[in-house]
């Protein structure tokens, strides 16, 4: 361990730190610009030149590796003489447009400035001007005479989003940031090129000129979209939320977001937005004041239950609800007497409730997994649906971590993978059960029974040689695998599995509060319906809370049938949406931001968040609402002063750990014959996956939130007679929906991707199952 | 015959065709490989060998040979480099072309000794951008020395490979900087790498790499046929051997000449067939484009050796050394210069991207009769802002002339400056301000 001194102050530093490491935790400020902890080193800008003894020259602190004795003087007249140089080059061709750049307030460079620049330039020559660039509707690349170079956004595309969308192009002073020839910048984590940029050469398109940055006001808060959980910082404005920016979490999000985390917001101050309590009367819809909307719900509510039971009402509840909605829901309709109560509308397979001894979860921490050294994932749309943890399997397995997958897409998940068994859906099951027989023999334990008939192929083979060869291994369910129709029996299988190899075992989990929702009981109890059964028996009364049945649930043919064929429908969300069309009722609700909550991420960690703004409207928090609804039906228990107060009534944030287990008890496992024909894999697309994110325009116009197409490899293309482009019609069932076909020629035989959670495919059945396909 | 002049051993016996592998071994040639093999002798002796012969790297930065062999890992099990330098980029400086159309096989033999020596199994010889003839030359001599059996498995029967392959560059000056040449192999964008690492331990795709100069390279079968001391005996202690001089400019015969290291440059100056016209030595470039420029009264004085010409104030580079008359304008020669720097900036870091055009932009206004009264100041600050502060040596390259014309010649920058017109006024004067007028007309 060397020793080092920097400005007088010694330090020991682990082999290998650098001056910039040793000055770090001497909290020492050294200026620089393209340094970034979680980047290459690449010791361009040359901004933190230091004055390093005996060295015949200023040497970069975040390149220059500390030997034993050195010492180092990062304020001295040399140091400072150098680090001045290098800020009067940065700045000689830079605009000095910080009057009208959306980064001043928040820009290294002027910050910097004022510290090592000059008040006036010495530069009395012509300026390099450099032409601005369209790289999608996210990152704004309208002036780039202000890059410095620094190749921060072009490192962070190598490194960790894992495909290099922004290179420097020509030589010197013409040197530019560019795409790809004229293409846009795609990754679903670009928006963090916008932190990284120390300058205002990259910025915020959805955000530009809409506000100086010391005009906002920064909350924390909580990403509602994926399972990680996310921490935001939301940057708020006169009531608005104008900005979403990461808030470090090292143990989640590290320094990063996704760009449905960052860019969603654009969402919440949608036109789409339900701002007023709605009731139809005699069939047209009437503003009403939330007095008489929830006496009208009350009333409703009484109606069914006295004329038809109370198991004629159902709940369905979106899993990105929070913790206290989804709790103060179930008790609501379990106290006028039913069951019926689900958050788990994508879920198709429900044969585990109640033989569960937990809330299944990830089964380990989300910082753990790059810890791992072998890893099966099984069914997940890994990048799309979990960009930020894809993203610590991408760094791992540059370490040597190996990464397996079971799957029915062969999506570039930009890392490499040991081994992989691309399969139709219908087959999932079996691929996994052909790795746990092969693991089985491999580690000479007793082959499960009921898979003494499956045949081990050559890919199972390699992946259980990987997975076998490890020490320490995770085995992850994902998004399709808890939506597939046999996902016990996947669930079974992991768990077969990961007992073979004393392996972590779980799911990465769809939402926000896909734990959650189990804590807080949003399932259905004993005698209840499951939100498959609430649909494909409709009631007479629904209870939706930030719900779009047709857009969120399994089987959305179904749930639009059902919402139609019902007499009353109260829909308690922040949007309108297609509940103008069935609802009786609309009761305006806070989104995350302008509520207080608690999400649940897939690894059991609770984070309560406060509104960030007040409510839009006349909107109001859901679990207030809940709160008023259950004391009118006269429902004891309902007397709530916080949704603190809720949250504790559900679990305390230590007693959580206690609560997950993925366990199954009393389950056998049984291995049927796949069925044949062709299938439908659905996915959800990163930006259609719930009702903030689908009314987010300039996430919309991602290549990501492009219109479905009716994917199949170019051998089924021609079986059915088609072009790639063509328009075709998809049938399931009674449902169609009209497309257009594309080739991906990665995709399993017999397999037709098409997504869900599409309005243009809303009409089409269950997210499986078989399809067909003709010309249109 | 070509005629190097009468010290050479490295490029002598060549008439401009005899180039082939038969005729490489009519002269001796692979007699170096053939006795290291047939005689056993250990890649430890020939490191030492190479060490005692004084051999110092000829592509400009001038470090001991033998030395730099000895960095690599001896123990290193995975793959090793060894990479030829044949970049030849630098203004000026033509002494490489030369071995590869004329004497090729040299050059090979010596890489095949580097390679023995160091244990290394591939080579790549970088081939400058512009010299595509000389680059299928190369080629051909390869597919030669592949069939004679000096390329390959088991060579001349031994237990010894090595595969020897030809890259051509593209044009940029900066892949000449050997770090950013093996990012240019490796197919990336020739930019410099960081140091540390060195190439030594981090080099070709990750691996332990050397990279030489082709001189250096083809100095090395001399060496181990004569032995080390008979090089070393040749130049001076600590500047062993002869070394290929590129004159260009105001002489009567530019071209290349192999000297002992340690002549005076006056003789030089003769062979190469003293001033044209008979007019008067202004100034000269000793080693490339890069190097300080020094008086004529000083080089005069100055004995061609690394040692000598870095205490004359200057460095002896690669070699290149460019002769100015008096009737040269310093102004427009530091102008070209610069042009050049500004140009051949790969970009990458801030002091050289910046400053390299800041420079050029001031002294092209100073000859062009727009100059300040603070230019020259500033221009000597600007440049002292990007000595040393750069990723590689290309900042110290494009600031030491515009410090050293400075430096020697402000009296005429001055002039510039006051008058907005040039001091040197001998009609037909190479760079003189009518040249100029008449290009700029063009």
């Amino acid at each position: 361990m060397p020793k080092v001194e920097i400005d007088g102050r010694q330090i020991e530093v682990p082999n290998g730190a650098t001056v910039m490491d040793a000055a770090n935790a001497l909290g020492i400020a050294i200026p620089h610009f393209c340094y970034h902890k979680k980047l290459s080193i690449a010791a361009n800008c040359r901004m933190c030149l230091v004055q390093v003894e005996k060295a015949p020259k200023p040497l970069p602190a975040c390149a220059t590796p500390v030997t034993d004795g050195m010492k180092v003087f990062t304020e001295s007249e040399y140091a400072r003489t150098a680090q001045k140089g290098v800020m009067e080059f940065l700045l000689i061709n830079h605009p000095l447009d910080c009057p009208i750049c959306d980064q001043g307030g928040e820009c290294q460079l002027q910050d910097l400035a004022v510290g090592y620049g000059k008040g006036a330039s010495r530069y009395a020559e012509e300026k390099r001007v450099v032409f601005h660039k369209n790289v999608g509707p996210l990152i704004s690349m309208e002036e780039m005479t202000r890059c410095i170079h620094c190749t921060r956004c072009v490192r962070f595309g190598q490194e960790i989003a894992g495909v290099m969308e922004l290179g420097m192009m020509g030589r010197g002073e013409h040197a530019e940031i560019v795409s790809f020839v004229g293409r846009s910048v795609d990754s679903e984590l670009s928006g963090n090129m916008i932190d990284l940029c120390p300058v205002g050469a990259l910025t915020s398109k959805p955000f530009r000129y809409s506000a100086r940055t010391w005009e906002l006001a920064r909350r924390k808060s909580v990403s509602p979209h994926d399972s990680l959980g996310s921490n935001l910082v939301v940057q708020v404005m006169a009531n608005k939320v104008m900005r979403v920016l990461p808030l470090e979490n090292e143990e989640l999000n590290e320094c990063w977001l996704s760009d449905r985390d960052r860019f969603a917001y654009e969402g919440l101050n949608s036109t789409e937005r339900l701002t007023q309590p709605m009731l139809k009367i005699d069939g047209r819809w009437q503003e009403v004041d939330w007095q008489q909307a929830l006496a009208a719900v009350a009333k409703g509510l009484k109606n069914v239950q006295a004329q038809h039971g109370p198991q004629a009402l159902g709940a369905l509840a979106a899993p990105h609800s929070t913790l206290e909605e989804l709790y103060l829901l179930g008790k609501l309709v379990r106290g006028i007497g039913s069951q019926n109560v689900d958050f788990r509308l994508r879920q198709s397979d429900f044969s585990a409730d109640r033989k569960q001894t937990g809330a299944p979860w990830l089964g380990m921490k989300i910082a753990d997994i790059g810890g791992l050294d072998r890893v099966l994932v099984v069914g997940s749309f890994l990048r799309k649906d979990h960009p930020l943890v894809a993203n610590r399997l991408r760094q791992a397995t540059k370490r040597g971590q190996q990464v397996n997958l079971i799957h029915a897409t062969d999506d570039d998940l930009l890392m490499n993978l040991a081994h992989k068994a691309i399969v139709p859906p219908q087959q999932l099951p079996e691929a996994l059960a052909q790795v746990v027989k092969a693991v089985a023999e491999a580690k000479q334990q007793p082959v499960p029974a009921a898979l003494a008939g499956v045949k081990v192929g050559a890919d199972a083979k390699n992946i259980a040689a990987s997975l076998a060869s490890g020490g320490n291994t995770g085995v992850f369910l994902g998004n399709l695998a808890e939506q597939h129709p046999q996902a016990v029996l996947l669930r079974l299988l992991a768990q077969e599995l990961a007992g073979l190899l004393g392996a972590k075992f779980g799911f990465f989990g769809a939402a926000a509060n896909s734990v959650g929702g189990y804590l807080a009981q949003a399932v259905p109890g004993a005698g209840g319906l499951n939100a498959a059964a609430m649909l494909a028996e409709p009631r007479k009364a629904y209870l939706l809370l930030n719900a779009e049945p047709e857009l969120d649930c399994h089987d959305p043919r179904a749930a639009i049938k059902a919402m139609q064929a019902t007499e009353f429908v109260i829909s308690l969300s922040a949007y309108k949406g297609y509940a103008l069309e069935y609802a009786s009722v609309m009761l305006p609700i806070a989104p995350f931001t302008e509520t207080s909550g608690s999400f649940v991420n897939a690894e059991g960690r609770m984070q309560s968040f406060n509104g960030v703004v007040k409510p839009l409207g006349e909107a109001r928090p859901a679990w207030k609402v809940l709160r008023v609804l259950g004391n009118l039906l006269g429902i004891k228990g309902f007397d709530y002063d916080s949704s603190e107060q809720v949250r504790d009534e559900i679990v305390k944030p230590d007693q959580v750990a206690a609560k997950l287990d993925n366990r199954l008890n009393g389950l056998a496992l049984e291995l049927p014959a796949a069925s044949g024909g062709l299938q439908r894999i659905a996915d959800v697309p990163i930006y259609f996956s719930d009702a903030i994110v689908r009314r987010a325009p300039s996430l919309q116009q991602t290549q990501d939130g492009a219109l479905p197409r009716a994917w199949m490899n170019a051998a089924l293309l021609a079986r059915l007679g088609l072009k790639d482009g063509q328009a075709v019609t998809v049938r399931q069932g009674e449902g169609e929906a009209a497309v257009n076909a594309a080739c991906d020629d990665r995709l399993p035989r017999d397999g037709v991707r098409l997504a869900a959670a599409h309005s243009s495919t809303r009409n089409l059945g269950p997210m499986s199952g078989e399809i067909s396909v003709e010309p249109r | 015959m070509l005629d190097y002049g009468p010290d050479a051993i490295l490029m002598t016996g060549l008439d401009g065709s005899n180039w082939h592998l038969k005729d490489y071994e009519a002269r001796g040639g692979y007699g170096a490989l053939k006795k290291i093999l047939n005689e056993k002798i250990t890649p430890e002796a020939v490191v030492a060998e190479v060490k005692k012969s004084g051999l110092r790297g000829r592509g400009g930065a001038g470090f001991p040979a033998g030395l730099k062999w000895s960095f690599m890992p001896k123990q290193y099990t995975g793959a090793k480099y060894l990479v030829c330098n044949s970049d030849e980029g630098e203004p000026g400086t033509f002494k490489d072309r030369d071995i590869l159309r004329y004497n090729p096989h040299m050059l090979i033999e010596g890489m095949l000794i580097g390679a023995y020596a160091m244990g290394i199994g591939t080579g790549y010889n970088y081939i400058h951008g512009e010299i595509w003839a000389e680059y299928e030359l190369f080629e051909q001599a390869l597919a030669e020395a592949r069939a004679a059996g000096y390329l390959g498995k088991n060579i001349l029967g031994t237990e010894f490979a090595f595969e020897l392959h030809a890259v051509h560059g593209y044009g940029a000056y900066i892949c000449g900087e050997e770090t950013g040449l093996l990012e240019s192999i490796e197919g990336k964008k020739g930019q410099p790498r960081f140091k540390p690492p060195f190439p030594a331990s981090f080099g070709l795709y990750g691996k332990p790499t050397t990279i030489n100069n082709t001189e250096t390279f083809a100095a090395v079968p001399w060496i181990i046929n004569n032995g080390g001391d008979a090089f070393l005996a040749l130049g001076k202690p600590n500047n062993g051997g002869t070394k290929l001089f590129s004159v260009s400019g105001h002489v009567n015969r530019p071209g290349n000449y192999e000297v002992r290291l340690g002549t005076p440059f006056a003789k030089l100056l003769e062979m190469a067939g003293g001033m044209r016209g008979g007019r008067k030595i202004k100034a000269v470039i000793p080693g490339g484009s890069s190097a300080p420029v020094l008086p004529g009264h000083i080089i005069m004085q100055t004995d061609l050796d690394y040692d000598s010409i870095a205490k004359a104030g200057s460095m002896l580079g690669s070699g290149a050394v460019i002769v100015m008359d008096e009737t040269t304008c310093m102004v427009r020669a530091l102008e070209r210069l610069s042009y050049f720097y500004f140009e051949e900036s790969c970009g990458q870091c801030t002091p050289c991207r910046e400053g390299t055009g800041w420079m050029y932009r001031m002294v092209h206004r100073i000859e062009h009769g727009k100059g300040r009264q603070e230019d020259l100041d500033l221009l000597t600050n600007v440049a002292d802002n990007i000595a040393g502060r750069t990723i590689c040596a290309l900042g110290d390259a494009a600031a030491l002339p515009v410090k050293s014309f400075i430096n020697h010649f402000r009296d005429e920058f001055q002039y510039h400056i006051d008058h907005k017109r040039c001091m040197v006024s001998v009609p037909g004067g190479y760079f003189s301000a009518e040249s100029a007028a008449v290009e700029r007309a063009a």
